[in-house]
């Protein structure tokens, strides 16, 4: 007897993004060259690489902070059509705060310092039209306590909290219109061990919870190794060797990529 | 034809003190923002005889408007005897040689700062407010050239979480003065330091309200019959101040916005704002021939 098998689930889905032949140029110095990707709904992608290998800003464009010089960018959403690039400043910004969530390494780059963190989340559904304080702040604690934020300390202003504390209203903030793509730019660098682990603890049971398709870039492959699906190694601006998460760190094939899962053990 | 037949004669100064180039610049862009209610024009913003921060905004387009025959009043937190409202009124009186008044009723162009007086305003009436800061997006933005291209894209919504804010501070909505409001449901404005009292006096007004800051050098205007509508939360109502039931210890007018005057003993007294009002009521209770025009406010509710 034979069992009927459904096909994997990467070959029947399609993509939630599709990011095709990305090239930016910072005058004659080449961040991005040719790269692409392609992440499934409810996947991980892991970027390493190097400072300077141009993972965060492959990051900024997937954020539509940046406009590559050439390249297309789609997202595979309801009411969202074509190359994002083309899209003007205004649908531009509908998109990011709708449908985009971010966490920057350094939380001043995501936050408003003295403002009470709970409105910090607020911001977020304030730019997509929600117009009652009731809904706000409920919804604000619901999104801080989803990123296991002290609900006691929710109107505390992020620059009075700890470094991890801030990743994770940052997070909240992400997830507080629950974003079909949740992108994490270095989201432990700079904090201790102990808290790291804390943190990404945190992301791993959300997107266990939520099934939310992410994007993060580090230079650290444990944090990779811990959240990612799927790896993209990049340096110098290129794509020197993708895969699946584990056979890329158990079995490296280019000479940089070996190198650098050597230096990590 | 000679040049001296074509133009006039050589004075001391010009009329209403504005060269004729500054008048007409000011004058086209007080069209330009009564065309677009609420959005803020830049101009060219001349010296004056004053400090800048003193009403340089407001005099410039009170100079600009004013005629031999239009009747001037200037008021100064209401009052229209502090020092600044009459030294306004008297340097307008002496550049234009236009008859001025106290009485909100017989006023052409009213110059004020921080109120709208209490007695509504009519069609053939201009109200002149003097605006410290016209950018309502300073305190979420301070990058002017971010908060242009907020207002281009109606991206207002850190202006309600400075409300969010406030609620979450102190229980309640503490912006005083200033209140962001909405104008014709498309420009935030600042509709300068009047009180929250005063705001919704300019939602569907009759009257003309020019605002100008002549130190930011940007001016914004409330045609008549437009909308103004103060930003606040659905669940959180709009509240003016809590005058209703003061009464002005001097006049006896009840319901309407007072100045507190605290005393010795810790307690406070009471006088009513609007300084011409007040003296109004007092020359009513006394006999006099006064007639007090229909006001906003009846008995403390907007009406």
């Amino acid at each position: 007897m034979t069992a009927v098998m459904d096909a994997p689930r990467l070959v029947t889905a399609r993509p939630l993004l599709t990011a095709q032949g990305l090239s930016l140029n910072y005058g004659d110095v080449p961040a991005l060259r040719d790269v692409s990707a392609t992440v499934y709904p409810g996947e991980v992608l892991g970027i390493v690489g190097e400072s300077g290998s141009g993972k965060s800003t492959f990051l900024r464009c997937l954020n539509l902070e940046e406009t590559p010089d050439r390249g297309s960018y789609t997202l595979d959403l309801p009411d969202v059509q074509g190359n994002l690039f083309d899209l003007d400043r205004f649908a531009r910004r509908m998109l990011c705060a709708t449908r985009i969530g971010i966490v920057y390494q350094n939380p001043h780059l995501g936050l408003l310092m003295r403002h009470s963190s709970s409105g910090n989340v607020a911001e977020r559904l304030l730019i997509a039209g929600e117009r009652r304080f009731g809904v706000l702040r409920h919804k604000a604690r619901g999104a801080l306590d989803a990123s296991e934020f002290p609900l006691a300390r929710m109107d505390a202003p992020p620059e009075e909290l700890s470094g991890g504390m801030q990743q994770r209203v940052q997070l909240a903030k992400a997830i507080a219109l629950e974003p079909a793509l949740l992108l994490l730019d270095e989201p432990t660098t700079g904090l201790d061990v102990s808290v790291q682990a804390l943190v990404l603890d945190t992301l791993k049971r959300l997107q266990q919870d939520r099934r939310i398709t992410m994007v993060i870039v580090s230079h650290d492959l444990g944090v990779i190794r811990t959240l990612a699906d799927r790896v993209m190694v990049m340096r110098r601006g290129e794509v020197v060797e993708a895969g699946l998460a584990d056979q890329v760190f158990q079995d490296p094939q280019h000479a940089y990529t070996q190198q650098l899962v050597h230096a990590k053990l | 034809m000679t040049l001296q037949s074509l133009t006039k004669d050589w004075e001391p100064m010009a009329y209403g003190f504005l060269d004729g180039s500054a008048k007409r610049e000011i004058r086209r862009k007080m069209l330009k923002a009564i065309s677009v209610p609420g959005c803020q024009m830049p101009y060219a913003s001349r010296e004056v005889p004053m400090a800048r921060g003193w009403g340089t905004g407001g005099l410039q387009v009170s100079c600009t408007l004013v005629t031999p025959r239009t009747r001037i009043k200037v008021i100064d937190q209401g009052a229209d005897d502090s020092v600044n409202a009459a030294s306004i009124r008297k340097f307008l009186a002496s550049v234009s040689g236009a008859p001025v008044t106290t009485d909100t009723l017989q006023a052409d162009l009213i110059q004020s700062r921080h109120r709208i007086p209490e007695e509504r305003l009519r069609e053939d009436q201009v109200l002149v407010l003097q605006v410290p800061n016209p950018e309502p997006l300073r305190s979420v933005q301070p990058n002017m050239s971010i908060a242009r291209q907020m207002h281009a894209d109606a991206d207002y919504g850190r202006m309600w979480l400075q409300l969010y804010e406030q609620i979450v501070r102190s229980g309640r909505v503490m912006q005083g003065a200033s209140y962001p409001s909405l104008v014709n449901g498309r420009h935030v404005m600042t509709p300068s330091p009047i009180p929250r009292w005063d705001v919704p006096k300019l939602h569907m007004a009759r009257h003309l309200t020019l605002l100008s800051a002549g130190r930011e050098k940007r001016l914004h205007a409330v045609p008549p019959f437009t909308r103004v509508e103060p930003l606040v939360f659905d669940d959180v109502p709009y509240r003016v101040e809590d005058h209703a039931g003061l009464t002005c210890h001097r006049s006896g007018a009840r319901g309407f916005f007072m100045n507190e005057i605290p005393q010795a003993d810790g307690t406070s007294l009471h006088e009513v704002s609007d300084s011409d009002l007040g003296v109004k009521t007092i020359r009513a209770a006394e006999g006099e021939d006064t007639r007090i025009g229909a006001t906003w406010y009846v008995d403390g509710e907007m009406s």
